[in-house]
């Protein structure tokens, strides 16, 4: 699809050249915003402009559009793919978009507005490095964009950029878009988002997405698309602690693929957070075990050293009591397992979260069972305070304290994301039925709890 | 207030420094995925037809699970419409990859009635039911598939672990949100799970991962000369399944397949591209999708692979 990489940087970047090359990087981006603000058409001005839409996909948007009675092609039919979507107009899932420039690939989580909204906006922002929040030029926050950019926030995305669209429609007025753009930014500092970026934008027309336009002169700033470009993907690994929670343990015995490897004993696992070297001593959790890496393997290649989110298999000095689900982190900076966590939790079960109610907590590799032991309040997303609750409905997001069967070790989810997310499973049917984050808040709420959570039963 | 700060750093990564390149990321993801349903399901299953994609998820397979064997067989349903040489490709993986391979065989079911065949003679739509009884038969609770998001409308809907009812059925409007990386692929006695792990993959990272890899292909994704006649814009290789009708003429084109299916409905491209390298950059040039290029049964309407895939198609 990617139809800008060019003859050039793939030339650059084949196995063997001698200048640097040039390896593109992958970035995720989730759209939010209120219905009617033009996601569907911005998602489809970002694929085309970048031209990773085929002829054959152009060809059919115009003939459908053309079927409508429409003048031009409406570009949200590229995205809308289910025949109901296309039946009534609207977005009713999160739909998976890719496109390229010759620097970067992306991901896009192209997120509906308005049917459970709280569930499909939680769910494309929990992998985005940038959350694209829309807003329309002519009617500035609403109700919803607040409740997306709360969501967003609480899911700690990294960035946020606000693209005020629909720019045409106000005739390209400076004095709206500094209007709009003052309201966005004080809604988004309440909600602790102090870097997002706006840029007025057309989605429709085409202005400012790929290429700055002459539109808007008194625009100074990046395209949309410039700016996704420059955006960092994610933080350097360096500087956070090693974690990694074993999926598998991979001890192949007589199956072996090769005589030599019979006696093989490796952790397999997606490196959570951090970096890892041959020759740490790294700690088991949560058995508390101390051992030191003696190597690292990605298939057949033997690596010095991995990082997040490397998936790999590590082989350690010590044959340790160590099964799927426990965490390998580093020894010096371990977090302490714990078997009560409080979190707030996104509830998409379709019957409420009542106190007592027992659940399967799923973290890293790691399944437990859970009680809801309190709720201890429901997110007012309006004036995003918490209030008292009973229970938590579908979409509502609260707080609550959780007993777990077993000691996991969770982290705060302002400290990592990773390891401080988690899934709420309801054991009879196998459904998700909530989206967790240890400890967090919205920034503006009280801070999560910072003292460290020990377990009595912790015992090293 | 209306010119915002650029960002500091580039997002290419500089030399030395921890960042993963675009196939890497998506590789690890991949690798996090088979090896997480693999941990958690009793019985998973590869859908393995010698294509380039189910061939991209058996190596990455092998990755996961170095130095032991991949932990799980290989189902193919063989439509009886297949290029002989991807059969043999198949065959040779296998060998291999020291690999079981089950086969539910669309012509046994023809064969003895339970299937008809189609009035435009097309067999992609009868996998279907030789899957589902597969899968019952084998009890296979987690389906491995090498679905990419950006093949098709309908797919770009598609979780990377996606539930299938009883009745192997998709709903596309009630699926599980998936969260983080966090894979939750439990499901009711009798239910499964298809699971993709390429799901972020485009045609183009598939290419440039082959080529990178050094992944064996069957050789008709590579330029030779064929027996072809044009049909619906697409040239259709003569053979025991698909022979020309009178108003249309046999030529010798030097051709490639971008995609591998049936022999009736799957299209050669006319290409040059005789290595790896080569065909990245033809992808990267093309105007056309893959399907858009050489599915015919994916032209029938605009939601042909929606109301397949509810009824348990791939």
């Amino acid at each position: 699809m990617a139809t800008t990489i060019t003859a050039t940087t793939l030339t650059a970047a084949a196995p063997g050249a001698t200048t640097a090359p040039v390896q593109p990087t992958l970035l995720r981006l989730a759209t939010a915003g209120s219905v009617d603000d033009g996601k569907s058409t911005l998602v489809g001005r970002l694929l085309h402009d970048t031209k990773s839409v085929m002829s054959d996909q152009i060809a059919a948007v115009e003939r459908v559009s053309r079927d409508r009675g429409l003048t031009g092609a409406d570009l949200a039919l590229l995205t809308d793919g289910l025949r109901a979507e296309r039946e009534q107009g609207i977005t009713i899932d999160v739909a998976y978009r890719y496109f390229a420039t010759a620097t970067r690939s992306f991901v896009l989580a192209d997120c509906p507005g308005h049917v459970q909204y709280t569930r499909n906006t939680v769910t494309g922002s929990s992998t985005a490095d940038v959350v694209v929040l829309l807003v329309d030029a002519r009617k500035g926050v609403l109700e919803q964009t607040r409740r997306h950019l709360a969501v967003t926030a609480l899911l700690r995305v990294p960035h946020v950029v606000v693209a005020v669209n629909k720019i045409d429609l106000v005739d390209f007025s400076q004095e709206v878009f500094d209007r709009v753009e003052a309201e966005v930014q004080a809604v988004a500092r309440d909600l602790g988002v102090e870097d997002a970026i706006a840029i007025p934008v057309s989605a429709l027309d085409g202005d400012n997405i790929a290429e700055r336009s002459d539109r808007t002169p008194w625009y100074a700033g990046p395209s949309l698309l410039e700016l996704l470009e420059s955006i960092p993907s994610s933080e350097d690994p360096a500087h956070e602690a090693f974690r990694m929670p074993v999926q598998l343990v991979i001890r192949p015995q007589g199956a072996a693929l090769d005589p030599s490897h019979v006696d093989y004993r490796g952790y397999a696992g997606q490196v959570a957070s951090g970096v890892v070297r041959v020759g740490d001593e790294v700690v088991a959790l949560p058995s508390g075990r101390r051992t030191t890496v003696v190597g690292i393997d990605l298939g057949e290649r033997t690596l010095e050293e991995a990082f997040a989110p490397q998936s790999v298999t590590l082989r350690l000095a010590d044959e340790i009591d160590i099964s799927r689900g426990d965490v390998i982190a580093a020894a010096a900076d371990a977090p302490a397992p714990t078997q009560d966590i409080e979190a707030v939790v996104c509830w998409l079960g379709d019957a409420p979260l009542r106190p007592g109610q027992r659940l399967l907590l799923k973290h890293g590799a790691k399944t437990v069972q859970a009680f809801a032991r309190t709720i201890d309040g429901v997110l007012d997303l309006d004036d995003l305070g918490a209030v008292p609750a009973d229970s938590l409905s579908l979409n509502d997001i609260g707080r609550v304290t959780l007993r777990l069967a077993a000691p996991v070790p969770v982290e705060d989810y302002a400290v990592s994301r990773r390891g401080g997310a988690f899934l709420l499973i309801d054991g009879h049917d196998g459904r998700t039925v909530a989206a967790g984050m240890v400890g967090a808040s919205l920034r503006t709420l009280d801070p999560a709890p910072t003292r460290p959570e020990g377990d009595e039963e912790w015992d090293i | 207030m209306t010119s915002p700060a650029a960002y500091p750093q580039s997002a290419t990564p500089a030399m030395g420094e921890r960042r993963l390149s675009q196939l890497d990321a998506l590789e690890a993801e991949s690798i996090l995925v088979i090896r997480e349903i693999a941990a958690e399901l009793e019985r998973p299953v590869l859908l393995f037809s010698g294509g380039k994609d189910s061939v991209v998820m058996l190596h990455l397979a092998a990755k996961a699970f170095w130095p032991a064997p991949i932990p799980f067989p290989v189902l193919h349903v063989d439509t009886g419409h297949n290029f002989p040489e991807v059969l043999a490709y198949r065959d040779e993986t296998v060998e291999r990859l020291g690999l079981r391979l089950e086969v539910a065989s669309v012509q046994d079911y023809i064969d003895d009635g339970r299937l008809r065949e189609r009035a435009d003679g097309t067999r992609n739509p009868l996998q279907t039911q030789p899957l589902l009884d597969a899968i019952a038969e084998h009890r296979f609770d987690g389906v491995f598939g090498g679905g990419r998001r950006d093949e098709e409308k309908a797919r770009a809907k598609e979780r990377i672990v996606s539930l299938r009812d009883e009745f192997g059925q998709w709903d596309p409007k009630n699926q599980r949100p998936e969260l983080w990386n966090l894979f939750n692929p439990r499901h009711r006695p009798g239910e499964h799970v298809r699971v993709f792990p390429i799901s972020n993959w485009t045609e183009l990272d598939v290419w440039r991962y082959i080529e990178r890899e050094d992944i064996p292909l069957a050789p008709l994704y590579y330029a030779h000369e064929r027996e072809v006649f044009r049909r619906d814009g697409m040239w259709l290789a003569v053979g025991p399944y698909s022979q020309p009708r009178d108003d249309e003429t046999v030529e010798t084109r030097l051709v490639r397949y971008r995609t591998v299916g049936d022999m009736s409905c799957t299209g050669a491209v006319e290409s040059s591209a005789s290595t790896n390298a080569e065909i990245v950059l033809e992808v990267a040039a093309s105007t056309l999708t893959e399907r858009g290029a050489t599915r015919a049964d994916d032209r029938i309407s605009e939601a042909a692979m929606e109301d397949r895939k509810k009824e348990g198609y791939f």
